[in-house]
């Protein structure tokens, strides 16, 4: 990856801007020297075997990790370098849908949305229940406000935990995984309340996905990260037509390429596969 | 070199985990606000707490009252004594087996409940989750479940105790036919608040304390899987209980 600005359909200067960035876990390089520019406005995918760092990506764009060299910038502020309160008050700025939805599991609907804007906001009571009830229903979810987590199904749960990632209209939005377990129904939904609220709010969003076929129905630009490198970036249609091998094992699934099978643990000099 | 990595990590392991443990704490009572929420959410969490525990404290004061009359009034009767049975029992209870019973008890049922409930938490992701909406999983998770057990276990070693002295006048009184006023007078005249009473409340306070920390911080600091969480649910077990006994020998040499 080299340092300069890919094309994104986004608008003004990136938003979010990261250079030389490397993160290693013990004695393994987890990512390695990427750099990358994120425009306002655009809608940003992951893609990825699992365990190549696309996670990791979103958490030292988060603040929850650390980098071990290079640096992380949003809004032209260096993340890394926040101090503890500073990193609660950047944290605010940002919705993060994980994975699972991670509801909390003694709250009502109600108060999984609520508690957010309860503990950054002095509103008065009607005025959060006005807020959480709005946001359940952008979600098509009005009238369970009542329920628990646990009475929904995993699609609802994921709308909910949308609602909730969005009640303080943040301006990023990170997507962990958000289509995985979903029925083809709860995938489409999930999907288009992700591309309506981006254009809507004037939203940047970023995405970790396995998924390609729903990347591309989604995504302004993608990055492909593989060994902890970026092996391609481009729009998903670019992508798609690419012959660069990493890309195009992973985009067509083919299990020989440059992308190994095999884990190699970092501390052995050989590998008997080999 | 392996061995002597091993031996070192065996010694240095407890003391790490102790001075985390201790930061935590620090940690939790740095929140401290007495804001109306966090009022309101340590109440609910005592609430919970307390009720979870109620019967099993009920019905084992009940039986321990009854068990130590028996013992009691078998060994007092040797010497004629069988009517001071409420004097031994009253001054054991208060002192000791209240406070040190429903701390054990309470390491059992809430104790574990507490880990098993935040390490599941920190397994689904819901502390990551209230970290990146910027609020401390510390204050809003911890702080309420310590401070609940502080407030419970006091108020459950009362009840202990008042159960263990109902056990204690069915047991004597009811089936041994000892004199009902005998066994009053005693009580009320060997047993004094200051010296037996508030003893139990200050060792019940501490080992609300401990109890409740140990389980907070196992739960916070498991690892998130199932395994992880069932780990740290024994060790809030075995450790608070051993710490409980190991906290009352030094707080009745200091209070006697």
């Amino acid at each position: 990856m080299n340092d300069t600005t890919p094309s994104q359909s986004g608008t003004d200067t990136p938003v979010i801007r990261i250079r030389d960035l490397v993160f290693r876990r013990g004695r393994r390089t987890i990512l390695d020297g990427i750099s990358l520019d994120i425009r306002r406005g655009t809608i940003v995918a992951f893609m990825g075997p699992s365990g190549v760092g696309k996670t990791t990506i979103l958490r030292l764009i988060s603040g929850q990790l650390q980098p071990d060299e290079g640096t992380v910038e949003v809004n032209g502020q260096s993340v890394s370098s926040m101090s503890n309160r500073e990193l609660q008050r950047f944290r605010r700025n940002i919705g993060v849908l994980l994975q699972d939805g991670a509801l909390f599991t003694d709250l009502t609907v109600f108060e999984n949305i609520a508690t957010p804007v309860r503990e950054h906001t002095d509103l008065p009571e009607p005025l959060v229940r006005r807020l959480v009830m709005s946001k359940l229903n952008a979600v098509g979810l009005g009238g369970i406000e009542q329920l628990m987590p646990h009475e929904l199904s995993g699609g609802m749960a994921r709308r909910v935990a949308f609602a909730r990632a969005v009640v303080l209209d943040p301006i990023i939005m990170m997507y962990d995984e958000p289509m995985t377990g979903l029925d083809p129904i709860a995938v489409s939904t999930i999907r288009t309340l992700m591309r309506d609220t981006n254009d809507a709010l004037g939203l940047t969003s970023l995405v970790v996905t396995h998924n390609v076929a729903q990347t591309g129905q989604l995504a302004d630009y993608c990055y492909i990260i593989s060994q902890g490198r970026i092996a391609g970036e481009g729009s998903p249609a670019e992508l798609g037509a690419s012959d660069e091998p990493s890309v195009d094992q992973f985009m067509n699934g083919k299990v020989e390429g440059p992308i190994p099978f095999h884990y190699s643990p970092p501390d052995k000099p050989w590998n008997l596969l080999d | 070199m392996a061995e002597t990595n091993s031996i070192a990590s065996r010694i240095t392991g407890p003391v790490t985990q102790a001075g985390q443990c201790l930061l935590f704490l620090f940690r939790m009572l740095a929140g401290v606000r007495f804001t109306g929420s966090q009022i309101l959410s340590v109440l609910q969490q005592t609430y919970l707490i307390g009720a979870r525990s109620l019967v099993i404290i009920m019905i084992c004061g009940f039986f321990v009252g009854m068990v130590l009359s028996l013992q009691s009034i078998n060994a007092l009767e040797q010497f004629g004594a069988a009517d001071q049975v409420s004097l031994l029992v009253g001054k054991s209870l208060y002192r000791e087996l209240g406070p040190v019973l429903t701390a054990l008890l309470f390491a059992g049922r809430a104790g574990t409940s507490i880990t098993a409930e935040i390490g599941l938490m920190k397994a689904t992701n819901q502390i990551e989750a209230m970290e990146l909406m910027a609020i401390d999983p510390v204050q809003r998770i911890a702080l309420p479940r310590f401070a609940a057990g502080v407030i419970s276990v006091p108020l459950l070693t009362a009840l202990f105790n008042a159960m263990a002295i109902l056990g204690s006048v069915v047991f004597s009184i009811g089936v041994m036919d000892l004199d009902a006023g005998i066994f009053w007078s005693k009580l009320q005249t060997s047993v004094y608040f200051g010296k037996d009473l508030m003893h139990g409340v200050w060792k019940s306070v501490v080992f609300g304390g401990t109890v409740s920390l140990v389980a907070v911080y196992f739960g916070y600091s498991s690892k998130p899987t199932g395994a992880g969480v069932g780990t740290a649910t024994t060790n809030t077990v075995v450790l608070s209980s051993v710490l409980i006994l190991i906290f009352d020998f030094i707080m009745t040499s200091f209070l006697t």
